[in-house]
């Protein structure tokens, strides 16, 4: 039987009615075609599914639809303002944090949470931070660099 | 060219043009398409290593609502499809058994697949799979390579004895027996290349669409080589015309070699949407993935070398078993032969080399190329068996190095096993990385940590690596069993206005193509990198090509393209000739202008010369209208990037804990097109080789079931565990190909494995340890210390 939920996705509210077992990742990938959150284990090992709810980042492959309802998601569709990249997309751009970029959107969402906490992390502050979100490409060299660039400023 | 006054594009490191759309979410992989009435397809995997099929009932999955089909390989078989998945690399008097889609009667690893089911939803396909029962009959497994030639160990297929697919060898057996008989020292060791998952983070993915009309397919899927997979689809698995498959790369979520290669799934997927005549989409789940992606490595070495009193290298033996897995995957049988004995003469001048390999069949995944390919086995044991004669000499690891390094003025260097190095300058990449880790400062605190009776370590460890990349002269290719020439191929299409569309064969999954071959075109023609597009990934708009991996993109599409630009250049120049009343040979091209020698206001742009193409209102005699090249590169020689890395690690001696302190890289990959793709390139290959000597293996349990079949139990690198990397490079151009590069892809998984490897053995050597096989978890690190 389907539940009706209310979500605000990216400054928009939707309601639709989804499965109970449906996960938000599938929500938002298939129900909405926001198709740039990344499913890369679907067991919350990976961090490629990183969104924010309620402004926390999150793996929206242990959330499930219904956990959803009565809050505000942003993935990283919703990140740019206007035309406007975040900081956090520039500095990854301008320090190459991205290779295949599969693992990227997740990356940024985590790591652009990570600067609302700790707008001036370390280097292992960072590195501790990104714990939950595998990269195969990067060996995460240019990540750190990109929000460590965010960090002060994206100069 | 572009003069010296403006900044030159070639050479720059200019930000990725890819990125744009990728870091927006607008970036579309395989599985972010989706088509009117589109299916999907669950495959039904044997949990067993080895069992007969007694029988497959699907009658219960086929009878669950949202249930489209469920087919096995009798199926296959009925539909006249050839349903198989060839091998593409043959070696003399290879046995290579059949490989079927779906297994006929038996399976051989877990994971092999038995039967698929298409659903309207992936929910319903996934939960009717569950339904379909197989009648399995186990069979004794086996996993380990050495075990599987022992006689009476279970058989994989019938007509395979002692599971041995091919017995290869290369070198002078006699000369180098006669170089162990004079030495003043041997040095031997059994090293293990520990078997790895290559972990591309998108999961392999296909979507087919068949339109019954045209008998057309279109196949997206997570793909290194669009047109290698459309040819062995077509030949070898769904029977299909090649002119009607269509095989398109969308965005490809990294590949590491494990998307080279033909699998059954996407070849399934393909053939169930012809059967359906609906859209059939297949995506592995990541424990799929972890299952069935062709592994890497896995290998069983003893390798002796010789030398004389002064630590020259007389002679290296090598005898290597090396795992297939189930099934030959497509170039399986050239990474453990030729490219990995071709490599085993690292950085030196040996002067006799055997090697001797078993490619063995094992109740596992398939293995195949994963970066490297090869070439990091053979550099894990030249480099390993450097440090432990080092060690058994009282030599510096570098000064043993030094002492046997082919000189500078030597190349090009033919070596004991088959390959002309082109060109190459060891002693200053290695002088670099030493003084870049402050060498001797890091000996003298070894040293004083052991005095002051520390618990912590410390360990330096050296990889001095040479690789063979580029892949490759289709000639040589060709006479060493490859079924298919490794040249590359670029078209390009001038557009009236003078902005340039490049359609090249070697297409991108996350390594910046778009970038760099933009960059190519821009700096020969005098334009903008903006006014050129790249396409690839997408058989109905390239012409044929190879596609990435073996480090050839640059080296060889590159050439490729830089040669098809270069004749449009020069059907300009006849042009501008023309228009300038100007003969020919006085006629130069620089920075966009066609100019007459000695007369620079006599001038004609770029622009101008392609318009003038066009129009053909007055072009030279005989001249056909328009402006677009084709060339296909085929290069004379492999590529040798070269370099030294330097591992410092920690060994907590109480614990075994391996702390990583610093990594120094010194690369040589000739010139560099964007050193900010070339230094990320090397960062993604060194956190690979740290992982593999570390932390990452893929274990089976002796029945053959996967024990590290999830990221919960398989230790991929992740950020907490690496340290920034600390880079630097020396530059020696390639002498053979047009814009004198070497390749980078591969080079720092190539280097890394044996540089920590060295590293934590030369922490612990003074308490007798000789060797710790990978990766060196801390538990194996403290048994060895106890
Ligand atoms: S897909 Fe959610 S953590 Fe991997
Ligand atoms: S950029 Fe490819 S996985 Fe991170």
């Amino acid at each position: 039987m389907g539940h009706k939920i209310r979500v605000e996705v990216n400054g928009r509210v939707v309601e639709r009615e989804v499965e109970a077992h449906t996960l938000l990742v599938h929500f938002l990938r298939e129900d909405l075609a926001l198709t740039g959150t990344n499913v890369g284990c679907e067991t919350s090992l990976c961090g490629s599914c990183t969104v924010w709810m309620d402004g926390e980042a999150v793996k929206s492959c242990t959330q499930l639809a219904v956990q959803a309802d009565g809050t505000t998601v942003t993935t990283i569709e919703g990140m740019r303002t206007g035309d406007e990249m975040h900081p956090m997309q520039q500095a990854f751009w301008e320090e190459h944090g991205l290779q295949c970029g599969y693992c990227t959107p997740g990356m940024i969402m985590a790591t652009s949470a990570l600067l609302k906490h700790n707008s001036n992390p370390s280097e292992g502050e960072i590195r501790e931070a990104l714990k939950g979100n595998v990269c195969r490409c990067t060996g995460y060299h240019n990540i750190v660099k990109a929000v460590q660039r965010a960090a002060q400023g994206g100069s | 060219m572009a003069d010296q006054g403006k900044a030159r594009i070639l050479g720059s490191a200019i930000k990725r043009r890819e990125d744009p759309a990728l870091i927006t979410g607008k970036g579309r992989y395989t599985d972010d398409f989706t088509l009117p009435h589109m299916t999907h397809a669950v495959i039904v995997r044997s949990p067993y290593s080895h069992a007969h099929v007694r029988s497959i009932d699907t009658a219960a999955a086929a009878a669950t609502p949202g249930v489209l089909a469920v087919y096995t390989a009798a199926d296959i078989e009925s539909s006249g499809a050839p349903g198989t998945v060839p091998t593409a690399w043959l070696l003399p008097d290879i046995k290579t058994p059949e490989h079927s889609l779906l297994a006929k009667g038996r399976v051989r690893y877990v994971g092999d697949g038995v039967a698929v089911v298409v659903g309207e939803t992936r929910q319903a396909a996934r939960a009717a799979a569950e339904l379909v029962e197989v009648d399995y009959d186990p069979l004794d497994a086996v996993v380990d390579p050495q075990k599987a030639t022992a006689e009476g160990a279970p058989q994989l297929f019938e007509d395979v004895p002692r599971n041995i697919s091919f017995d290869w060898d290369l070198g002078d057996k006699e000369k180098t027996d006669l170089g162990f008989e004079g030495a003043a020292h041997t040095v031997s060791a059994e090293l293990r290349n520990n078997r790895l998952i290559p972990h591309a983070i998108e999961p392999r993915a296909a979507l087919a669409d068949f339109d019954e009309h045209k008998g057309e397919l279109t196949l997206r899927m997570t793909t290194q080589n669009p047109h290698v997979h459309r040819l062995l689809l077509s030949l070898a698995s769904i029977g299909l015309p090649e002119h009607k498959i269509r095989v398109i790369a969308p965005e490809v979520g990294g590949g590491f070699g494990s998307k080279i290669h033909l699998y059954p799934d996407e070849a399934i997927a393909a053939w169930c949407a012809m059967q359906l005549k609906r859209p059939v989409k297949w995506v592995a789940t990541r424990s799929e993935t972890n299952l069935t992606d062709a592994h890497g490595r896995d290998h069983v070495t003893r390798a002796e070398m010789a030398l004389d009193a002064e630590g020259r290298i007389l002679g290296l033996r090598v005898d290597t078993h090396a795992a297939m897995g189930a099934y030959l995957s497509t170039f399986a049988p050239a990474v453990p032969t030729y490219l990995y004995g071709t490599l085993l003469s690292g950085q030196y001048d040996i002067p006799a080399i055997y090697v001797h390999v078993l490619g063995v069949f094992t109740n596992t995944a398939p293995v195949d190329a994963y970066r490297g390919a090869g070439r990091p086995e053979a550099t894990f044991v030249i480099e390993r068996m450097m440090d432990l004669a080092a060690a058994q000499l009282g030599q510096d690891p570098a000064e043993i190095r030094r002492r046997n390094f082919v000189a500078a003025d030597a190349f090009p260097y033919a070596t004991q096993v088959a390959l002309e190095y082109d060109s190459g300058n060891y002693e200053p990449a290695l002088d670099k990385a030493l003084e870049a880790a402050g060498y001797a400062a890091l000996r003298t605190e070894q040293k004083s940590r052991h005095d002051a009776g520390s618990s912590k370590w410390l360990g330096i460890g050296l990889s001095s690596y040479i690789e063979a990349c580029g892949l490759a002269p289709s000639q040589v290719a060709g006479a060493l069993g490859a079924q298919a020439g490794l040249w590359e191929s670029a078209k390009i299409r001038v557009h009236p206005t003078g902005t340039v569309t490049v359609y090249t064969g070697s297409s991108s999954h996350g390594q910046g193509h778009e970038t760099t071959f933009s960059q190519i075109v821009a700096d020969r023609l005098g334009l903008e990198v903006e006014q050129v597009e790249v396409i690839h990934g997408d058989t109905k708009e390239v012409q044929f090509g190879m596609g990435t991996y073996g480090s050839r993109s640059a080296a060889v599409g590159g050439s490729a393209i830089a040669n098809g630009v270069d004749r449009a250049i020069e059907k300009g120049r006849r042009i501008a000739a023309h228009m300038l009343e100007a003969a020919e040979e006085d006629v130069v091209f620089d920075d966009g202008q066609y100019t007459v020698k000695g007369v620079p206001d006599q001038a004609k742009s770029w622009g101008d010369v392609v318009l003038a193409s066009y129009l053909a209102h007055d072009l030279p005699e005989g001249m056909e209208p328009g402006m677009e090249t084709t060339a296909f590169y085929n290069p004379s020689n492999f590529v040798y990037p070269f370099g030294t890395h330097v591992a410092v690690v920690e060994v907590d001696s109480e614990t075994g804990d391996v702390e990583l302190l610093r990594y120094i890289a010194v690369d040589d990959c000739g010139n560099v097109i964007n050193p900010m793709i070339v230094d990320g390139q090397v960062h993604g290959g060194v956190a690979q080789g740290i992982g593999q000597a570390l932390w990452e293996q893929a274990v089976y349990d002796d029945n053959g079931q996967l024990l590290t079949g999830t990221l919960m139990d398989y230790a991929l690198p992740r950020a907490h565990m690496l340290v920034s990397f600390e880079l630097d490079r020396t530059v020696t151009p390639c002498p053979h190909n047009p814009l004198g590069v070497k390749g980078i892809g591969e080079a720092g998984a190539i280097a890394s494995p044996a540089a920590v490897v060295n590293a934590v053995m030369d922490a612990v050597s003074h308490r007798g340890i000789r060797n710790i096989d990978m990766p060196l978890t801390p538990e194996k690190v403290w048994r060895a210390i106890q």
